[in-house]
């Protein structure tokens, strides 16, 4: 189906087609916004993408696939190719300024500063959760975490002991 | 452009073809990535490494699977659950690793030919072409020895993983990188555990500790290099696992202690099993569990 919108957005650089696309599991905010969009190129009348898995097992890696190159063929770019890159590996400290306000606004909290991780062992955490994140909802800092793991592998489940209401956190990895 | 549903998006991707029914059904997971081998580095070495590794991760994440609908609470069954596919992710990139140096085995000539080369490996490699080790082999026991053994698989692999940051192979080195921030959440979520667990009630502290006697002997052989590992640490490739012997047992000593738990004897090291090929029949009945529809129904797509 071919639509006016879809004639102007032909005209587009494909870089802004890209960061008009949005996380399957996270759908207030943009791959771009996430900092799983790493690169929009054009290399020899074919746009080149890179997108990096948030986790191994990211199992929207094949839908945000799927998603970019749709939204790209849409805007009239018959020739993409969507590459992965590993390296540098993804963490929370990927995701932008804008992506944590969207979040916060979709009732999620935003992480902190991702742990740092330098060459050698990893210390052991054994306290019994080093996260503390605002509700989302009221603003209040009391909250605790009810589950370390959440509905999607990116995210952990707390709730606000001032609202009472629980809420997910993106867990700083 | 948005699709409404994760369907949709697929459907509208792949309009000429059906999924592969078992498997992950995507593009490969390196597209993209280089996959040359670097100078000096045996390929079929390379492969068998990256089988090892990534066999460890598929087993223990299958192992995992085994708890999903009988966690003793729903957020621990999320959490077994997340573990689970956190491994399974880096399973299939070790493995997809293994397929672009060619270390496929008898797997791809059963697979048919549409299927991906770590669903092939996954699926279609009987037990004797396994090299997951022992430890990741064996029976969960309860939820305790579970807790336990996911603690002692996930303190040696962020060891190994750790180090392997630094490998001459950039794509193993990549999938280390990544992994490190999955395992260090995956071993201090499982140290709470038995943090919790053995310094708990009387019977928690009972099961915890049966728990770790259950698991103990399989550290016997994890610190013993396969020839396969000494070639390639090396060159700089692979992590020698005699290298994180000393560090593993601080780090499990350390939470055993303060778990309340007896320290069992260190066994004495044996020479690798899992890794070349021996198996118990634990390994057999999880891979009917594992592989059982997928030969059935060969090629089959939704």
């Amino acid at each position: 189906m071919v639509t006016a919108d879809m004639a102007i957005s032909a005209a587009r650089d494909p870089r802004s087609v890209a960061e008009t696309v949005t996380d399957p599991e996270l759908p207030a905010l943009t791959l771009a916004d996430l900092g799983v969009l790493r690169d929009v190129r054009v290399h020899e009348g074919t746009v080149v993408v890179d997108i990096t898995p948030t986790y191994s097992g990211c199992p929207a890696m094949g839908v945000m696939r799927a998603d970019l190159l749709h939204a790209l063929h849409s805007a009239g770019f018959d020739d993409v190719e969507v590459r992965t890159v590993l390296s540098p590996a993804w963490s929370t400290d990927w995701i932008s300024e804008e992506g944590r306000r969207k979040l916060a606004t979709a009732g999620i909290a935003p992480p902190g500063k991702a742990p740092v991780r330098t060459a050698g062992p990893v210390p052991l955490q054994l306290g019994p959760s080093r996260r503390t994140a605002a509700c989302p909802l009221c603003g209040s800092p009391d909250t605790e975490e009810l589950s370390e793991f959440g509905a999607t592998a990116c995210k952990a489940l707390r709730r606000c002991r001032s609202c009472r209401e629980p809420f997910e956190h993106v867990k700083e990895i | 452009m948005h699709e409404e549903t994760v369907y949709d998006a697929l459907t509208n991707a792949h309009d000429d073809a059906g999924h592969w029914a078992f498997g992950t059904g995507f593009d490969d997971p390196l597209a993209g990535v280089d996959t040359t081998v670097p100078d000096g580095v045996d390929p079929a070495d390379l492969g068998a490494y990256c089988l090892m590794l990534g066999d460890d991760a598929l087993v223990l994440a299958q192992r995992l699977t085994q708890w999903i609908t009988a966690a003793p609470e729903l957020e621990e069954e999320v959490a077994i659950g997340n573990t689970g596919l956190d491994l399974l992710g880096q399973a299939r990139l070790l493995l997809a690793r293994a397929g672009s140096v060619g270390v496929l085995g008898r797997s791809r000539s059963r697979a048919t030919e549409s299927i991906p080369d770590e669903d092939a490996l996954a699926y279609f490699r009987d037990a004797d072409e396994f090299r997951s080790t022992g430890l990741v082999e064996a029976e969960n026991g309860d939820f305790g020895q579970t807790m336990v053994r996911l603690f002692v698989a996930s303190t040696v692999r962020l060891a190994v993983f750790a180090r392997l940051r630094d490998s001459r192979d950039p794509v193993l080195a990549a999938i280390a990188a990544k992994g490190v921030h999955e395992l260090a959440y995956h071993r201090d979520h499982a140290a709470r555990w038995v943090l919790r667990l053995g310094d708990g009630t009387p019977e928690s502290h009972r099961r915890a500790q049966a728990g770790v006697d259950a698991v103990w002997p399989h550290l016997a052989d994890l610190f013993t290099a396969t020839d396969v590992e000494s070639r390639l640490a090396a060159g700089g490739v692979a992590v020698d696992p005699a290298d994180v012997r000393a560090e593993v047992r601080d780090v499990l000593t350390t939470v055993l202690e303060r778990a309340t738990l007896r320290v069992p004897e260190w066994p004495a090291d044996a020479p690798p099993r899992g890794r070349t090929g021996e198996h118990g029949p634990e390994r057999t009945g999880l891979l009917e569990g594992l592989q059982g529809l997928a030969r059935e129904h060969p090629a089959a797509t939704w």
